[in-house]
Formats: structure tokens, C-alpha cells, sequence
């Protein structure tokens, strides 16, 4: 229920420079997700937010509220930013009941004992904890307790909540339930979410917009997960988001070539006027075949991993991953065994400047 | 630009907290301990390190060094294979009554060793000792068998109690020891005793010698059984010949000088030891010693089981009950030297102590008052302490965190000379012969235990969880009080019992700085015992005896409830 706004943002610890220059505007209403590799500073960025970290440059803006100014050397403390927050590790009060736990911001805002515990109890009913109020968190699952912390973050119905990597902890299965139930809480209170994570699914799956951020804290493209997907900023972005294959291409007047022999290049043709280029895609937008067109390649290893099969496949020396659907393979005799030759087609390419490194990667 | 955000918050609660726990540390343990520094080595308006050298050459205070190193290598040495062979008895064995074995292995803990130095004086001193008197009277010897005066006596009674270190370090280390070890070694060919060569003593290594280091320094540092038995034939070590000096000489130049250089040779030593113990500890900070418990392969005693469980009981009778029983009965004796028979035993004296002799009446009171206060302001100081070492991000920590390091390497002796130096007028407050100096010295002398408690309490307190209560709109005051401060509880009520019950059996301390009315339980034992009250001495050493057996099992109790509602 309220936009942010980040403005020249600075933060250091020592001589280490984590964030520099950083300028970030959060629509109201809407979840955005901040995605990056560990250590990358999106967390900084989370506490900045937060107020329990004061920057060395910039201004934070949360509605009408400045609430860090580092030239002024003004800043609100995190209890007077109207936030929720939830953590990774849950960080639910371990002497205090599920309700108690909901229950304390509104007892810090002085919201009477009745009108309290109803709107804790509709908190906690909420999240799908309703029964659950009196226990002590040490008797509830990591899942439960999850979901205490979310119940705590909505119950003062805040402006803004703050998830920092908040399902890291969780099993894959409940990870995902977690997700959809976020999105869907989001969606009925109309709550501004900002959401910090490392997982690209769940960043994709749950955010109206998102950010990446690389190892340096510099943002390297914003935008909705289509965009974003679709048509990565630079080759960071683009092996960010899932398995990377990268193929080298240079072109020789109008002629394309893969790598450095002699294989002319069958895929789509790039814009990019550059001699030396890097054409990536992912393992699904492969079209695999036993011959016909396409590039010739060999197959390295084979896994049958049930929905799909996955294969590591040498293409003029570079190793690319292929995933086909499990059905496909077999109506279309794609079964390979390692060691047979195969031709795969590309639909869809994104081009890269020939300096990127060949090969697969995540 | 950055300097005015910090301006802007220079003075707030994390300024304060970091300056009240640098102020408590400063005046409490830094100032006396720089005050001997300070008195050691400036001499007539300069700094003089030729003068030191002269003190230590003088004949009774390099003795006396010579004494106590003597003594700490000769206690470190037995105690060490004491402790080590008993850790191995009790884990690795098939010993019977393993779990009881272990408990009473640790009781040497809790009684006060200078009681068992003076039951022992009963018992084995060379003309009255009971023990050496059943010899001549009853068997005939021509004299005394056992002379408890001895460098060997002083090193026999202080093993008796400081074993337990390497005991607990030990026992600790090899009950965490992946068995799957052994078990390969075993599956690899090696027998027994190549394993145990090979594989478990290496391992153990650093818990042997950690726990030796501590016998070492705590030996090195004791005042009550050399006091005790040493000066009858002149042994002194260390903080004896400090106490002697400072009481004999009733505060002249000369005797303080000579207690300051010793009491520096003692905080150098003292730090060395435990910056040893640090390296030993970090160096051995092996992955394989997990920390779960697991079944280790037990060796089997065979033939041996019973003669080793009865060896276990007869040390522990000759150690804990011999001595304990000793002073209980010489303690209802109606004149020192009867022989325990029923008309010669009497609750008189008990009687006597508790209700009608002001000294000992005052004594009790004074240990009970001075201990329960002192445990009080140290636990809350400890855990302001604590909180801005271990959860603050405030510049100038750093000095803080040395400060805290210093009440670890301050023995008991040094603090009291210290005190002595830094209240007694020197800077307009003269606390000299009150009880307030007493309890100044207590709080330094304890200010360790409850930063170690405290810490280790609000290190479980993860950082999120304030972090939570403040992002759900509590002040950082609302935080500690709603958040923090009941989940370090446990660790406050920890700090104040292992403050309070050794407290109330204090002699090294407040036998440098006791005056006519302020005497201690240790010091009225002490001093009693030296007036040759042997049976009052021993009759108030049997209550606090008791007080102190009733202290730890209400503890027990207490914690183990605790315990029992959290799981």
C-alpha cells in the first residue's frame, strides 16, 4: 500500500563497497522480487529497507515517509518504518505462544485486548494455522512456523512486507504452497511485497516485476519475469534465470559458421553486427532429431529422469544440455544411447558478444 | 556527509551501553589491576624494571615463585592422570555403576579445598593427626607415617580437588568421539592397544591438555591449602607470600611493592596459561569429535571389573567421605584430640557457631549478604556486558572485548591487592576494612562467570529475533525487555548461582581485605583454625559444608526443571 523509492544508494562495511549508486522504485501494490546470487548484497539492500542498516549515501523513500536520508544523517528507526518483515530462519519468539507471537505488534501499537486477539486470531487463520494459537513454536514444523512469521508480518497490516529468502528452509513441496498462498495473500490485501531470494523459480512464479542483481549489488535489469525471460539484459541475466547453453557463431560476410570449422550455422540469424558471436538457449528450446536439419552432434550421456529426458550433447567440441519430453522420445525414436550421433535445431536464440564462454552453464 | 549521520546518532542507547560496560570494567577490574602494574614498576617518580628484578631475587619471594611452580607442575601432572585415567573408567569401560561414578567424580567440584586441607591436617598432620596417632599408639610406630606438611601433601590434597578439570574435559571428549574411528582402525587390523595409542589419545590430546592447563593455572593461583598446610615448615607460594606480606607488615612500602611484583608474575602467568589453553583448544578443534553422543566401544575389564569399582569407591570414600566426615566429627568434639567416642561428641559447638558467637554469626551472614549481592550486580553488569560484545555493532567494541577478556586472567589474589590499592583512599574513597571492598573485589573475581553464562545464553538469541520484535514496531528498550531478556533467563540465573555459592565459601579473596567485622565463612574458618579453635573451625567448616551440598542440589533441581519444560 505504498511505493518505494531508493535513490544513489550507498552501503560499505569496511573497505568493502556492497552497494553503490543504487536507484530502485517499487510500484505500490505490487510484488517485486529482488533476485541475485548469495552474497550479492540483495539482503543489504532488504535491511537497508528495513532500517537495520543505515546507508553511507542515498536516500529510501516508503510512501511519503523518508525514512533514510545519509546526507541529512536522518533515519527512522525500523520500529516508526511500518513494515512487516519475515526472515529465513522464521525467527518466531521461541518463549511466546503462536498467538502471542501474532499478537505483539499489535500490543506494541496499543490495540485494546479484545479487538488484539481477534485480529490475531484472523491472522493466524489466515496463513491456515486456526487451532494452533496457544502452541509453543518448538511444537509446530518449520512450515508452521513460517507461516506464524508471515501471520505476525500481516497482522498490523503494514505498507510495505519485507521477505527475505523467507522459504529457503522449506521442503520442495512446501516451498511451492508457500509460494502460491504468498501470491495469493498478496493479491487479496493488495499489499506492497518486496521479495528477496536467490531461487529464480520462485522469483519468476511469484513477482509482478523483478530485479537482478549481480555479485557486485549492481542491478542489471528490471522488468516482469516475461521480459525478463524473454529477453535477458546480458549473458549474467540470462544464465541467471536457468541452464545456459552458449554456442559460438562468427560470421564471415554473410555467411554464419559455427565455432571455428567448417559447419555452416542453421540456426536463427542474429541482428547483432558482430564478427564473434555467443548464441545462447535454453535445454527446451532445443528440437532433437536423428538427422534432417539442424547442427550434427554427439551424444555424451543420456538420463532418463522420468517427465524428460536429458542429454549432454557435443557439438562441434562445445557441450550443450537438451531436455526433451519423455513422450516425444518415444514416439519420435529419440531414445539415444550415449556415443550416437543426433542433429539439433534451434527455434529460438539469444544473441551474446562472442566473448562469452562456450559451453553450459547455470 | 557521513559524519552527519553519525552525529546525528553518537549518543544513543548503543553509546550508552558500550560506555557503562567499558566504565563497570575500568573501575571494577582494570584500574586495580593497572594500580600493581603501576606499583611494581615505578619507583620514587620512575619507571624501574632493575627494582623488580631485586624483589624477585630476594630469598623468600623467589622461593616462594619456585614454590608455586613447584607445586602447580606437581598438582598439574597428578591431577592429569588422575582425571584422565577416571574419564577413561567411566566412558570407555564396563565398569558398574558407570552413571553414579561420574556424578560422584565431580563432587570434589563443590566442596571448598581448604576444608579439605584442614581435615586433612586433622588426619594426617605428623603429631596430632589422627590418622599418624592410630599408627603409634595402636601399631607401635616409632613415628609419624605420613607427614602432611610436604610439597607431596600439598600436591596429594590440591589433586584430590582440582582433578576434576581434566576429568570433565576429558570424559566430555571421548564420549563425543565418532566410535566409526575406532571401528575402522579395528577393521584395518589394529589391536586395542594400538588403537588406543594411535587413534584415541591423539584425539583426545588437546581435552588432556586444556584441562591440564586449567589445573595449572587454577593451582598456580591457590591460596587455601597452602595456606593451610605450608606454613607450619615455610612452604609459601605465591598468594600466600602476598597475604603474609600484606598482613604481616600491616601495609608497609616495602611488603606491597613485593605483593605487586608478584602479583604481576602471577596475571602474566595466568595469561599465558589460558592463551596456551586458547591455541590448544583452537588447534584441536578436530570435525571428527561430533557433537552427538554415541555408543562407543567399551572395553571390557573382565577379571578386573570388580578390584576397579571397588579401587573407584575407596578413592572416593579416602577423598571425599574420609575428609567430609572428618570435619563433621572433629566438629562436635568437645575438646581437639578426644578420641570419637559418644560422651566425647556433642551438637554444642554447632549450637554455639550458629546462635550465640557473634564472629561466626557475623561470618555467616557477611558470606551470605556479600555473596548474594555480589552475585546480583554482576549478573545484570554481565549481561549488559555481554549484550554489547556479542549482539552490538558499536564502534570502540573492540576495547570492550579485551576488557572482558581481563577478569578471566585476574586470580583472586591479584584482585584483592588490586582492590586493596585502588579503594583504600587513594582516590578519596577508602572502603578499607568495610565489607563494600569485599564485594567491589567479588564482582571482579566473578565478573568471568557471568560473562561466560551471559554469553553463552545470548549467543542462542539469534539476531532475527530482535530484528523481528523492532520490524514489529518495538523500541530497542521494549526489544530486550520483551524479546531478549526472557530468553537469556536461564543464563542470568546460571550467572548468579555460579557466583553465589562459590561466593559463600570465598577465602583467597577476602582473607587480603577481611577486617575485625567483616570476616567471611572462609576467612572465620581460616583465621580460626590458625588461633587454634581447631573445633570451632571445623564445626563452622561443617555448616558451610552443608549450606553448600543443600545450594547445589536446590540448583540441580531448579535447572533440571527448567530443562525438563523446554524438551
Amino acid at each position: 500500500m505504498a511505493e518505494v523509492g531508493i535513490r544513489g544508494l550507498e552501503k560499505r562495511y569496511g573497505t568493502k563497497t556492497v552497494l553503490s549508486g543504487l536507484d530502485l522504485e517499487l510500484v505500490d501494490g505490487e510484488c517485486f522480487t529482488l533476485l541475485g546470487p548469495s552474497g550479492c548484497g540483495k539482503t543489504v539492500l532488504l535491511r537497508l529497507i528495513a532500517g537495520f542498516e543505515t546507508p553511507d549515501a542515498g536516500t529510501i523513500r516508503i510512501g511519503d515517509q523518508r525514512v533514510a536520508d545519509a546526507a541529512a544523517g536522518e533515519v527512522v528507526p525500523p520500529n516508526e518504518r511500518g513494515l512487516g518483515v519475515v526472515f529465513q530462519d522464521y525467527a518466531v519468539w521461541p518463549h511466546m505462544s503462536v498467538a502471542d507471537n501474532v499478537g505483539y505488534p499489535l500490543k506494541l501499537a496499543r490495540v485494546e485486548t479484545a479487538l488484539r486477539r481477534d485480529r490475531a486470531r484472523a491472522a493466524i487463520a489466515q496463513v491456515g494455522l486456526a487451532g494452533l494459537e496457544e502452541r509453543l513454536p518448538s511444537q509446530l514444523s518449520g512450515g508452521q512456523q513460517q507461516r506464524v512469521a508471515l501471520a505476525r508480518a500481516l497482522v498490523s497490516e503494514p505498507r510495505l512486507l519485507l521477505l527475505d529468502e523467507p522459504l529457503n528452509n522449506l521442503d520442495a513441496n512446501l516451498r511451492e504452497e508457500m509460494r502460491f498462498e504468498i501470491k495469493a495473500l498478496q493479491k487479496k490485501l493488495g499489499i506492497t511485497i518486496l521479495y528477496v531470494t536467490h531461487d529464480q523459480e520462485i522469483a519468476l512464479g511469484i513477482a509482478d516485476r523483478l530485479a537482478v542483481m549481480d555479485t557486485a549489488g549492481r542491478l542489471r535489469q528490471v522488468g516482469t519475469p516475461e521480459e525478463i525471460y524473454a529477453q535477458p539484459a546480458d549473458d549474467f541475466v540470462f544464465r541467471f534465470l536457468g541452464i545456459a547453453n552458449f554456442l559460438p557463431v562468427r560470421r564471415d560476410g554473410d555467411a554464419l559458421w559455427l565455432g571455428v570449422g567448417n559447419e555452416r550455422w542453421t540456426g536463427p540469424v542474429p541482428v547483432r553486427p558482430d564478427a564473434l558471436l555467443a548464441a545462447g538457449f535454453r535445454p527446451s528450446d532445443v528440437r532433437l532429431a536423428r538427422n534432417g536439419p539442424g547442427l550434427p552432434g554427439t551424444v555424451r550421456r543420456a538420463s532418463f529422469l522420468g517427465a524428460q529426458v536429458d542429454y549432454l550433447i557435443d557439438v562441434e567440441g562445445t557441450l550443450v544440455r537438451v531436455t526433451t519430453p519423455s513422450h516425444e522420445c518415444v514416439e519420435h525414436d529419440l531414445l539415444f544411447v550415449e556415443g550416437e550421433t543426433c542433429r539439433i535445431d534451434l527455434a529460438t536464440v539469444q544473441w551474446f558478444p562472442g566473448d562469452v564462454v562456450a559451453g553450459v552453464s547455470r | 556527509m557521513t559524519a552527519a549521520a553519525a552525529t546525528t546518532s553518537r549518543f544513543g542507547t548503543p553509546q550508552v551501553l558500550l560506555g557503562l560496560s567499558v566504565a563497570i570494567l575500568v573501575i571494577v577490574v582494570a584500574v586495580p589491576v593497572l594500580l600493581i602494574f603501576f606499583n611494581a614498576f615505578w619507583v620514587d617518580g620512575h619507571f624501574n624494571v632493575a627494582d623488580v628484578i631485586k624483589v624477585l631475587r630476594e630469598k623468600d619471594t623467589y622461593q616462594a615463585l619456585l614454590n608455586s611452580l613447584i607445586l602447580a607442575s606437581g598438582v598439574t601432572v597428578t591431577g592429569t592422570i588422575v582425571g584422565t585415567f577416571f574419564a577413561w573408567l567411566v566412558t570407555r569401560t564396563d565398569l558398574p555403576l558407570k552413571g553414579l561414578m561420574k556424578v560422584l567424580f565431580l563432587v570434589p567440584f563443590m566442596l571448598p579445598s581448604f576444608i579439605g586441607a584442614l581435615a586433612w591436617k586433622m588426619l594426617l598432620s605428623p603429631r596430632a593427626g589422627y590418622i599418624n596417632r592410630f599408627f603409634i599408639d595402636v601399631l607401635g610406630f616409632d613415628g609419624p607415617v605420613f607427614d602432611i606438611y610436604t610439597y607431596a601433601g600439598i600436591i596429594a590434597v590440591e589433586t584430590m580437588y582440582l582433578f576434576p578439570f581434566v576429568f570433565i574435559q576429558v570424559a566430555g571428549a571421548l564420549e563425543r568421539m565418532d566410535p566409526t574411528l575406532e571401528e575402522s582402525a579395528r577393521i584395518s587390523g589394529a589391536d586395542l592397544f594400538t588403537i588406543t595409542r594411535k587413534i584415541t589419545i591423539p584425539l583426545v590430546l588437546p581435552s588432556i591438555l586444556s584441562g591440564a592447563l586449567l589445573i595449572m593455572l587454577y593451582s598456580m593461583a591457590h591460596f587455601g591449602t597452602v595456606a593451610v598446610l605450608g606454613i607450619e615448615t615455610g612452604i609459601y607460594n605465591i598468594p600466600t607470600l602476598i597475604y603474609e606480606k600484606i598482613h604481616q607488615s600491616a601495609g608497609s612500602f616495602n611488603s606491597i611493592r613485593t605483593g605487586t611484583v608478584l602479583a604481576t608474575v602471577l596475571v602474566i602467568t595466568a595469561a599465558f596459561i589460558l592463551w596456551l589453553q586458547n591455541r590448544v583448544l583452537a588447534r584441536g578443534r578436530y570435525q571428527i569429535i561430533a557433537g552427538k553422543s554415541f555408543r562407543p566401544t567399551e572395553v571390557k575389564l573382565r577379571g578386573l571389573r570388580t578390584p576397579m569399582l571397588v579401587f573407584c569407591l575407596a578413592y572416593i570414600g579416602f577423598t571425599i567421605v574420609l575428609p567430609t566426615a572428618t570435619i563433621f566429627m572433629v566438629g562436635g568434639l568437645r575438646t581437639y584430640g578426644l578420641p570419637f567416642t559418644a560422651e566425647n561428641l556433642t551438637w554444642e559447638n554447632y549450637r554455639y557457631i550458629l546462635f550465640e558467637w557473634d564472629l561466626t554469626r557475623d561470618a555467616i551472614w557477611n558470606s551470605i549478604s556479600l555473596g548474594f549481592t555480589a552475585a546480583v550486580i554482576t549478573m545484570f553488569a554481565g549481561v549488559i556486558i555481554s549484550y554489547v560484545i556479542v549482539k552490538m555493532k558499536v564502534r570502540g567494541k573492540g576495547l570492550l572485548e579485551f576488557l572482558g577478556m581481563l577478569p578471566f586472567s585476574v586470580p583472586g589474589s591479584v584482585i584483592a591487592l588490586g582492590v586493596i590499592l585502588a579503594w583504600s583512599g587513594k582516590f578519596g574513597i577508602n572502603l578499607y576494612n568495610t565489607v563494600w571492598i569485599i564485594l567491589v573485589a567479588y564482582i571482579a573475581r566473578y565478573m568471568a562467570f557471568s560473562l561466560k553464562a551471559n554469553s553463552a545464553a545470548l549467543e542462542q538469541v539469534h539476531d532475527s529475533l530482535v530484528e523481528a520484535a523492532r520490524a514489529s514496531g518495538a523500541t530497542m528498550w521494549q526489544a530486550l525487555r520483551d524479546v531478549v531478556l526472557p530468553l537469556v533467563r536461564p543464563g542470568m540465573l546460571a550467572a548468579f548461582f555460579l557466583i553465589f555459592l562459590p561466593a559463600l565459601r570465598e577465602l583467597t579473596v577476602s582473607v587480603l581485605l577481611y577486617g575485625p567485622t567483616t570476616r567471611t565463612i572462609g576467612v572465620a574458618i581460616y583465621t580460626l583454625n590458625e588461633d587454634g579453635e581447631t573445633v570451632y573451625s571445623a564445626a563452622l567448616a561443617g555448616i558451610a559444608l552443608v549450606i553448600i551440598i543443600v545450594g547445589e542440589s536446590v540448583i540441580k533441581r531448579l535447572f533440571k526443571g527448567a530443562a525438563g519444560r523446554k524438551g
